[in-house]
């Protein structure tokens, strides 16, 4: 019973000091004097890694997710007639919660776990120690503008989402199932709010690029360097992440349209 | 015991714990400016921990390690960091940085601490890769390079900066005769032509031994030996007799720890 309760301390310790590093390893990452001259080609050329490679996946995902959501409240809506509500229920769900939380999810999948693998194996492969004998802070030079960027793109990735997700909302219910165009337009705008939906989304979606981000590139540098350390991070990255987001969803809805 | 004078690292009382276990237990060890100092030792000795003690990757629990009067674990770290601009170490992997061409792998140095006009980084990395041989292969990508090459390359990036302190993290591991025969007469010529100080660590004894002025061995957290190459040859302590003799057994056991090897056995034949 008392090893029970030593080993449920431990592990809590343990976790508290993961946390803890993770932290200071941020800190350290951004608190830095800024080189923007150094920095910038390194920020660009990882938006591009990070954020233009991920567009693919977000617009096929939103098409098809704005398009499920067109079918699926058509049929439930024209039960009580009012399908011309389609609109307004697409773009809400949208732009409130799937636009900022499936991005955050496919992110995580396809940036946050690269990212892991990428600075696991520079771990690994002893580039990191390389830098640091040069004298080139790894923290500042590789993840830094790995953070930025990940931090910058999730945002735009979550607005490209809900754009083309409304897209395909209105491809099934305007052109397939023949809604008529006026209403599904004008409901929609009527309906959706700037300051409370759409900034809200975006505030999420800001919140998630900071901790996807964040997890991705500590699971790596945290890494023990072997093929399985590796692989271990990477999961570790995806689930933490998943996780984190999904959580943060629910406390920042309960904020936002909670009235609390 | 040699006096050695007009010493660039000192390390002193140096205790490193990994764990439970302890890696060096009050190590001193000195190593003379402008010579070729080996480490040497059997694995598991803490041979590239005392690279990375030194380098300030990691810090000891107790103990200094001097760079010139400068203690490096205290060091903060900015200051750690401008302290590595006068080091360069050589990683057992070579550590290049994959996405870079080896041209650009060697220039990464002086672009990140110099303001050079590019016409100038250019000639130095074309003088740094033509000291190992490599001038030819500068538009090349690490992963098109055997391993021998790779290390000249990684050996052309530690010299970018003219360092002080060069460090070589067993640079002969893994290598077929040539490129052996390559990298030992080019630590060797370096260390002639540009006068700055040489640690390898390394167990290829014959190699290490060919070039090195002074020699420590290390074993069981401590150093257990040293001298010129001539003296340790001439040392008749068994320890220091098997490891240079590459004798299977010995102080150092051929067989880990294990219960009474009989009784094991039977123990098999109890329980089934």
């Amino acid at each position: 019973m008392v090893e029970l309760i030593a080993a449920t301390g431990r592990a809590g310790l343990n976790r508290v000091a993961a946390f803890g590093r993770a932290a200071i390893f941020l800190m350290q990452s951004l608190v830095a004097r800024p080189a923007p001259l150094q920095m910038l080609p390194l920020l660009l050329r990882q938006i591009y890694v990070v954020g233009v490679q991920s567009l693919i996946i977000i617009i096929v995902s939103g098409l098809f997710i704005g398009m499920v959501l067109g079918l699926q409240g058509y049929t439930i809506l024209v039960a009580y007639g009012s399908e011309q509500a389609v609109g307004q229920m697409v773009a809400l769900s949208l732009v409130r919660e799937l636009a900022p939380v499936v991005t955050a999810l496919l992110f995580a999948g396809r940036a946050g776990s690269a990212l892991t693998a990428e600075i696991g194996l520079m771990k690994a492969t002893e580039q990191l120690a390389s830098l640091e004998m040069i004298g080139v802070d790894p923290l500042r030079r590789i993840v830094a503008p790995r953070f930025w960027a990940g931090f910058l793109c999730l945002p735009i990735l979550s607005a490209v989402f809900a754009l083309v997700g409304v897209y395909g909302g209105a491809l099934v219910g305007v052109e397939w199932l023949g809604i008529y165009e006026g209403s599904f337009w004008a409901n929609m705008q009527n309906s959706v709010d700037f300051f409370d939906d759409v900034l809200n989304g975006c505030i999420k979606a800001v919140v998630f690029g900071f901790v996807v981000t964040w997890i991705a590139v500590y699971q790596g540098y945290d890494s023990v360097p072997t093929s399985e350390g590796i692989s271990q991070a990477t999961t570790r990255t995806v689930v933490y992440a998943s996780l984190a987001v999904l959580g943060l969803d629910f406390v920042l809805t309960a904020l936002m349209f909670g009235d609390l | 015991m040699t006096q050695l004078d007009d010493i660039i690292i000192d390390v002193r009382g140096l205790t490193f714990y990994r764990g439970e276990r302890a890696i060096f237990r009050d190590v001193d060890i000195q190593v003379p400016r402008g010579k070729i100092t080996a480490i040497m030792g059997p694995s598991g000795t803490g041979k590239t921990t005392l690279l990375k003690l030194i380098g300030g990757q990691l810090k000891p629990d107790s103990g200094e390690i001097l760079l010139d009067g400068q203690n490096v674990p205290s060091l903060g770290r900015r200051a750690l960091f401008r302290i590595r601009e006068r080091m360069g170490m050589l990683f057992q992997s070579g550590a290049l940085f994959t996405d870079m061409s080896v041209y650009e792998n060697v220039a990464f140095p002086l672009r990140v601490h110099t303001r050079l006009p590019e016409e100038m980084v250019r000639d130095l990395v074309l003088m740094k890769l033509q000291a190992v041989g490599l001038r030819g292969a500068r538009d090349l990508m690490p992963s098109e390079l055997s391993g021998g090459m790779a290390r000249r390359v990684a050996l052309a990036r530690a010299i970018a900066l003219d360092p002080d302190v060069l460090m070589y993290d067993e640079p002969f591991t893994g290598q077929d005769p040539i490129a052996m025969g390559v990298l030992v007469n080019l630590i060797k010529r370096l260390n002639e032509a540009t006068g700055h100080t040489s640690i390898i660590v390394s167990h290829d004894i014959q190699e290490t031994m060919g070039i090195a002025d002074h020699i420590y061995i290390l074993a069981d957290g401590g150093v257990i030996a040293q001298g010129s190459p001539e003296q340790l040859m001439a040392e008749n302590s068994p320890q220091v007799k098997q490891f240079i003799d590459g004798l299977p057994d010995g102080p150092v056991p051929f067989h880990f720890p294990a219960d009474d090897y009989q009784s094991d056995l039977m123990l098999g034949l109890n329980n089934g």
